[in-house]
Formats: structure tokens, C-alpha cells, sequence
């Protein structure tokens, strides 16, 4: 178990260094002026040269990257172009909203994702079936945005009972676990949680209705076992792959989302990538890319790990 | 029992004055609080709420008639006069017994600071994420010199009257504040530079100017709180408000839930389409025009179809505005040139751009064009961006309005940051894709953003914004004219002059005046909106 851990670890490396390649290019290739958000557009071509020596811009493209990712390895991803404040502050600031909002909306999505699943798979072809089915398609099928839009309109501007926007009322620098500021994270939370509520719906119907059509369930069943202790086997053997989408999904809200985190103006990392593109702030740009891609690669990582000590096969494959 | 009692007591007492408080929450359009060190970013909408609040300049815009022309009035400057002999110096003379926030003298020390932030690289205090915002606004100013507390010198580096104007773009901050935050820097910083770059930074969390409020927490990409500085100079803007908090909504839509759902009091650019709902609900919508123009910029490149005046012409009479008003909601201002006539350099063209598809279509027919021969033309613009409106409805509308003159128009969407980059490079460039047009939407406050980045030869890509290459001598001679001449009325007569023959020459097809949109709660008194894209908030109060 160990050595498998530690195999998949020393996997991260190249990966890594791959991704941070990836996206130090891609935001380089992207057309547009890195300077706009500190140069008017009437800046003198010297001052703009100014400017740009400054940031270090006028260097060929592999020496920036060798200086980024020495810097990065030293925890300093540069400082933001657009505000002046170093990159990391953001990230560490955005990344614990988004947390909160990501975790929030990954337990109701898991909740009632499994809830609904586990409900149409072992009532197969009902009309039970059929609602729960429909639930989980409506949730995947709904454009977020527009659907923040609707709770918005419902909630905070026709009820006045939950906030429109915004991470409570002193901003997320005062963030706390009472009432007035969990009211600000419903909406949020529920709008972010129905993609992957459907997701993990779908997938744990059809392996509720994959496992309870095998052998060995009838096998149970003949033992004597009651449709309780028939359940918790079911719910043994689904548990593997419900997880993996879990992980893969809390990975996708861990991102944030552009949408959503503009909608509710939620100062997570989804609003802050947003803006960086918005800004063409490339340190900003390249600090997100680089931390939201290493929590995917991390979130497979301990989702494989979990596996595997669930379910032994998966380390001998 | 009697300590709880107490503490209950001083609990509801502190309820009772928080619930007294008059607080006025603003839902920005920007994505961040503007920079609140001096000189903020996110273009006029950070001189709008974090400069104009809380600094002043040497000059002020005049932002108290909603009917006249904002026009620059004196700030902490109470008078100023180009030398006699040298028309590169000029003398200010500061007002007295202005006093920063932190409680220091403004004086002309501070005046030789502020103007050495940006431009003196060796001074401890340069910060150069600041040039970048305030040079530009200010090409031409070279330095500062102390004559006595009261007065300063200003040198620039060619004769240029338009200095007043673009000094509005300084703004003053503390240089006693600024060392007490130097000073703060540990001893483990040695770099002088980034020891300066941490005492801005400092500065920008509590920053000290002499405008009439003061801020007091900033929350990066959150909030920011000001309060009122009850010792500001004019009386007339000493601020009725107890606190200003700023909220950036980027987006349209939920800025406009945040204001139905109470949550803030006033928005920017609230949603178009829900206008009638915020008006059903007792809001009031202020819109105002503003000294900006929505135009498409043309080119006049080789082989371009707008080298015929006449085309030029008839593509300014074929636009209903009126109707394009009705289509935004009411929500723009028609265009009769860069400036309106109201303004001190109107200058009376003789071409009147009005809606006259008549005489539109007789010009394109003398040019050579009919229905069964269109004219192709190929426009550039984006879906979005900064005081681009709505620029997809708007572009298409004038795009089939054009076609019953005989125009056969090509819209070459592109994403905003790129047509803006594309805008420096000119017509003339790959960029450009050969379009005939360029659709990027620019502020008139300054002359020079106005009018003589487009027109001057001096200023053709990429020095500048000349992106069709639309200049002569002419031209050149209005500019230098304007620019020597320093009595203020004159000068403005030498702007009217260039004005009148920018409009009679029509490098522009002239589409739309912004109106600077914003929805507040009726609680809100005491709003004047100006002609200008700056408000002031200082007079407002809250019920």
C-alpha cells in the first residue's frame, strides 16, 4: 500500500512540471497586452517599454519560465500586475472561499447525487425510478449560470430572504460559521451543487442496478440476508466508483467556477481567474492555472489511494 | 448581575448608534477596488470612486451642475499662469491652510513629491506601478520645483496649455503618511525599492489625501469603507454620509439583484433590459451624457472607401440615433460631434451629423455607389468591453441602417483586449485584418484624448491612437495652435477651431454619446449627476 502511494507520488512530478509548461505557454500564446491593466492606451511607446522591462516582459519566453518556476518553487508566484499585491496573498485568499463554497456544494451534491441514485437503481424501472432519473437529468442538463440567476430572482430580490451577492457582510476577511454569513453561501452552494448531484446520481443508479442484477446478490438473497443486509453490500461495492466521481467532481468545484463565483460576486478563484483573464494578468493567470491544476492531479492522486485501500484490485491493476 | 446588565446595555447602546449610522453602499462595475493609493486603476471608474473621494489635484473637475459642461475649476491649486518668457513653466499658487488626513501640511513640498512619485526614478518614494496610469494622462509634465510653501513651478517639456487639464489626473498624497509606512518596514527589507513597494502598499490600506472622505478598510477584491474627513477644506464638500462602502459587481446582472434585494443602494450600468422592473420598484435612474464618444473610427489607409468625404458624410446622415436611443432604453446620448454643442469647443461645424437618408444616399450616388453597387466596408469591433455599451445590437443596427444607403458592412467580432491592442497598431497593420473601421469607444475630457490623438500626425501608429492615419498639416497647425495658447479662453477658442474641422472633415461616423447609466434607492438625496464621467459624492446623503 505504501510503495503504491508512494509510486503514484513520485507520478506527480512530471505531471507537474508538464502542467506548468502547459499553461506558462498557453497564456503567452493567448493574443492581447499583458500591460492594459496598468497602461492606458495612449502610453507613450517609451513609457511602454518602461513598463514593460519592468516586468520583466522584454526577456525570451524560456528565460521567463526558468525564472517563474525556480520562483515558484520557492513559493513566490510573482506579484499581480494589475493590483500590485503578490500572487500568492490572492490564491491563498481565493482558494479558502472557494473551499468553503466547493465543499458546501460537493456534500449536498454527494448527498442527494447518492440519494437519488441509490433510489432509481434499486427501484429500476419504476416511477419512482423515473422521478429520481429526471431529478439528476434536469441537474446536469441546467446551464449554471442561468440557474443562479433564477434562485437570485426568487430568493433575494422577490423574497428578500437570502443575500444576492457577496461573502457576508463584512467580506470574506470576516468570515464566520453563523447564520448571516451561511446565508450568503445558499445560493451559491446549491447552484454549484446540481452538476455534480446529477453526475453522481447517474452514476451510482446504474451501479446500483449493475450490482443488484449480479450473482451474488441472489446469493445473499438465498443466504437468508434481509434487504437491509443486502444494502449495505450494494452500498460496499458502489462505493469505490461513487468516490472516484466524487473526487473528480469536488476537483471541478475546487476550480470554481467563472460562472457561478461572478453571479453571487463569491471571491473564489473561479471570480479571480476570471478576472485575470479579463486583465491579461499573467502572473495572477499563471499562479491559478498552475494551483488549480495541481488539485486535480492531487484529488486523483488521494482518490486513487482511497481506492485502492477500498478495493485491493485496484492496485494490482 | 449588574456587570451583565451593563454589558447589555453598552451592547444594545452599540446597536442603537451602528443602526443610526448613515452608510452608503456603492455596486461598482469594476471587477476590484480601484487603487487607493493616489492613483487609482480601472480607468475613470477608480478616479470616480477611490481618487476624486479621497485626494484632490491641483485642478478639480467642476461636478456640481448637472445642465453645464463639467469644466476643470481650481483644486489645491488656487491660480497658475505660464511664465511669460518660458511657455514651459508654469507658476501654481497653492491654496493655503489645506491639511492631509493624517494631519500634515499640504505645501509645496508635497507638490514636488507627488509629481517625483511617477516621475523621478532615483527618488525613494518612485512607484512605478504608478507611471504607467498618470504619465500618460500628463505627456508633456518634466517636473516640479519648491518656490517657497506656496508656491511651485511646473516644467513641461514643450509648450502644451492643456497641463491644467491633465494635472486633474495627479493626485496629491500624503508624504508624511507615506514615510510613517516606510518607516514601518522592517530592517530585514534592505532594498530600497521594495522597501518603497511595501510602503505603497501599506499607504493603499490606509491612505491619507486631502479629499473629503478618508478610507478606513480595504478588503481586496471585496470592499473598501471610507469616512467622512470632516476638516476638508470647502465646506460645500465637507460629506453627509457617516460611510461609503464599495462593492465590485463586475456583473450587470447581479449588481442590479444586489440593488432590487437592498443589499446596496446605488449601482453603475445597471442591467438594460431590467430598467422598467428597478423603475416599478421606486428606484431612481440617473443617466446623464458623458464626455465619450461611441464612434467607428476610420481608416485612411490606401485604397480605403472612406478617402471620399462624401462617403464619410453620407455614412454620418444615414443613422437614425434617435431610433438607436429607443432600442438602448433611452440609454445614450445623440452625437452632433466629439463634443456637444454646449460645450466651450463645439465650434460650430457647418456639417450638421443628424438623420437625413436622403442626402445620404445622394452623396453615395455622386461617390459612384447604388443599391445594385454597395460599398463593402469591414468594421472591427468586440462583444464587450469598457465603455464599449452594447456593442454587438449597436453595430448591427448601424450596420442595417447603412444598408439603405448603399453600404454593405462586414462586422469583424473580435475578443476586447485584442481590438483594444489592435487599436495602437493601426489600419495599416496585419491586425487590422482589413478592416475599413475600428469601433473602440474613447473618453473627451482632455483635448488630447479628445481630439489630438486622432487627428495630429504626430500620433499615427503606433505612438498612438491615430489608427487611421487621418492627419495633414492643416491639422497639425490647429493642434500647436491649441496647445500655445495659454489664456484659458483662448485656448479654448483654438479647440473649437480643431473641433469644428474634425466634425466638417468626419474621420469618425459618429454613433452614440454614453450616459453613464446608475440606479440608486430613493433613500439617496442630494445626486447630481454631471456631464462627466466623475460624480461627487461628497454632497449626497442618505435618509
Amino acid at each position: 500500500m505504501f510503495i503504491y502511494a508512494l509510486k503514484r507520488l513520485i507520478y506527480v512530478l512530471p505531471v507537474a512540471i508538464g502542467v506548468s509548461l502547459i499553461c506558462f505557454m498557453l497564456v503567452h500564446i493567448a493574443p492581447g497586452d499583458p500591460l492594459i491593466s496598468v497602461l492606458p492606451p495612449d502610453a507613450s511607446a517609451d513609457l511602454r517599454e518602461q513598463i514593460r522591462r519592468s516586468y520583466g516582459f522584454d526577456r525570451p519566453l524560456p528565460i521567463q519560465y526558468w525564472i517563474w518556476l525556480k520562483n515558484v518553487f520557492q513559493g513566490d508566484f510573482g506579484t499581480s500586475i494589475a493590483t500590485g499585491r503578490p500572487v500568492v496573498e490572492e490564491l491563498r485568499k481565493a482558494i479558502g472561499n472557494t473551499i468553503i463554497l466547493s465543499l458546501i456544494a460537493t456534500l449536498i451534491g454527494f448527498f442527494f447525487g447518492s440519494l437519488f441514485g441509490f433510489v432509481a437503481g434499486y427501484h429500476r424501472d419504476t416511477v419512482i425510478d423515473k422521478i429520481a432519473s429526471f431529478i439528476s437529468v434536469i441537474g446536469v442538463s441546467v446551464p449554471h449560470y442561468w440557474l443562479g440567476m433564477v434562485l437570485v430572482i426568487i430568493f433575494s430580490v422577490q423574497l428578500g430572504w437570502l443575500p444576492a451577492t457577496g461573502a457576508g457582510p463584512g467580506g470574506s476577511s470576516a468570515w464566520v460559521w453563523d447564520w448571516t454569513h451561511i446565508k450568503h453561501l445558499i445560493l451559491p452552494a446549491i447552484t454549484m451543487s446540481v452538476i455534480p448531484m446529477g453526475i453522481i446520481a447517474r452514476t451510482v443508479r446504474a451501479l446500483v442496478a449493475d450490482i443488484l442484477s449480479q450473482e451474488f446478490v441472489q446469493g445473499l438473497r438465498a443466504k437468508g440476508l434481509t434487504d437491509r443486509g443486502v444494502l449495505r453490500h450494494v452500498i460496499k461495492n458502489t462505493a469505490p466508483t461513487a468516490l472516484a466521481v466524487m473526487g473528480l467532481q469536488l476537483g471541478y468545484l475546487l476550480g470554481g467556477s467563472i460562472l457561478i463565483e461572478t453571479v453571487f460576486s463569491w471571491p473564489g478563484t473561479g471570480f479571480l481567474l476570471g478576472q485575470a483573464i479579463f486583465q491579461r494578468d499573467i502572473p495572477l493567470l499563471q499562479g491559478i492555472i498552475l494551483v488549480l491544476a495541481m488539485f486535480f492531479v492531487f484529488l486523483n492522486l488521494i482518490v486513487d489511494v482511497l481506492q485502492s485501500a477500498l478495493d485491493p484490485r485496484v492496485q494490482r491493476g | 448581575m449588574a456587570a451583565s446588565a451593563a454589558l447589555m446595555m453598552s451592547t444594545a447602546l452599540v446597536t442603537v448608534v451602528a443602526a443610526q449610522e448613515k452608510v452608503l453602499r456603492i455596486g461598482m462595475t469594476a471587477a476590484d477596488i480601484p487603487r487607493t493609493h493616489g492613483q487609482p486603476d480601472q480607468g475613470f471608474e477608480g478616479n470616480r470612486f477611490t481618487g476624486i473621494p479621497m485626494y484632490d489635484g491641483l485642478t478639480n473637475w467642476d461636478l456640481s451642475s448637472a445642465d453645464k459642461a463639467s469644466v476643470v475649476i481650481p483644486g489645491l491649486a488656487l491660480e497658475w499662469a505660464v511664465d511669460a518668457n518660458d511657455k514651459t513653466k508654469w507658476v501654481f499658487k497653492l491654496r493655503p491652510g489645506v491639511k492631509f488626513q493624517d494631519g500634515s501640511p499640504f505645501n509645496a513640498d508635497a507638490v514636488v513629491w507627488n509629481v517625483e512619485k511617477v516621475l523621478k526614478k532615483d527618488a525613494p518614494h518612485f512607484a512605478p506601478d504608478q507611471v504607467g496610469v498618470t504619465v500618460s494622462r500628463m505627456p508633456t509634465l518634466k517636473e516640479a520645483k519648491k518656490v517657497d510653501d506656496l508656491t511651485v513651478e511646473l516644467y513641461t517639456t514643450e509648450p502644451d496649455s492643456f497641463l491644467p487639464i491633465n494635472l486633474t489626473n495627479l493626485f496629491m498624497a500624503s508624504p508624511t503618511h507615506w514615510k510613517t509606512k516606510l518607516d514601518a518596514i522592517p530592517a530585514s527589507v534592505t532594498d530600497p525599492a521594495e522597501r518603497a513597494k511595501q510602503a505603497w502598499l501599506a499607504f493603499a490600506g490606509d491612505p491619507s489625501g486631502t479629499g473629503p472622505f478618508k478610507g478606513v478598510k480595504l478588503t481586496p477584491r471585496e470592499r473598501f469603507e471610507m469616512v467622512p474627513n470632516k476638516a476638508y477644506w470647502d465646506p460645500k464638500r465637507v460629506p453627509k454620509v457617516d460611510r461609503v462602502v464599495l462593492l465590485p459587481l463586475p456583473d450587470a446582472n447581479a449588481r442590479t439583484a444586489a440593488l432590487l434585494s437592498g443589499q446596496v443602494d446605488w449601482i453603475e450600468a445597471p442591467a438594460p433590459d431590467a430598467l422598467p422592473q428597478i423603475k416599478a420598484k421606486s428606484f431612481t435612474v440617473y443617466a446623464n451624457p458623458q464626455p465619450h464618444v461611441w464612434p467607428w473610427q476610420l481608416s485612411f489607409a490606401d485604397g480605403s472607401p472612406w478617402l471620399d468625404k462624401r462617403v464619410r458624410h453620407a455614412a454620418n446622415l444615414c443613422i437614425n440615433r434617435d431610433e438607436l436611443k429607443t432600442l438602448l432604453n433611452g440609454l445614450m446620448g445623440v452625437p452632433k460631434g466629439t463634443v456637444s454643442p454646449d460645450h466651450p469647443w463645439w465650434g460650430n461645424p457647418s456639417f450638421d451629423i443628424k438623420y437625413d437618408p436622403a442626402a445620404a444616399k445622394k452623396l453615395m450616388t455622386e461617390a459612384g455607389f447604388s443599391a445594385s453597387k454597395p460599398l463593402k466596408v469591414k468594421v472591427q469591433t468586440s462583444a464587450s468591453g469598457s465603455g464599449q455599451m452594447q456593442p454587438i445590437p449597436m453595430n448591427e443596427f448601424v450596420q442595417q441602417a447603412l444598408k439603405d444607403c448603399f453600404f454593405d458592412v462586414e462586422l469583424d467580432v473580435i475578443e476586447w483586449n485584442t481590438l483594444f491592442t489592435n487599436w495602437r497598431k493601426g489600419a495599416k497593420d496585419e491586425s487590422a485584418r482589413g478592416a475599413h473601421a475600428i469601433n473602440v469607444t474613447f473618453a473627451t475630457m482632455d483635448p488630447f484624448f479628445a481630439m489630438v490623438r486622432f487627428t495630429s500626425t504626430k500620433t499615427f501608429p503606433p505612438v498612438s491612437n491615430n489608427w487611421g492615419y487621418f492627419g495633414n498639416a492643416e491639422f497639425d497647425g490647429l493642434i500647436s495652435n491649441a496647445r500655445t495658447t495659454f489664456n484659458p479662453a483662448d485656448r479654448d477658442k483654438a479647440l473649437a477651431a480643431l473641433h469644428k474641422r474634425i466634425v466638417e472633415e468626419a474621420p469618425f461616423v459618429w454613433v452614440a454619446h454614453d450616459v453613464g447609466p446608475r440606479a440608486m434607492s430613493p433613500k439617496v438625496k442630494g445626486v447630481v449627476q454631471p456631464k462627466s464621467w466623475f460624480i461627487d459624492i461628497a454632497p449626497m446623503s442618505v435618509e
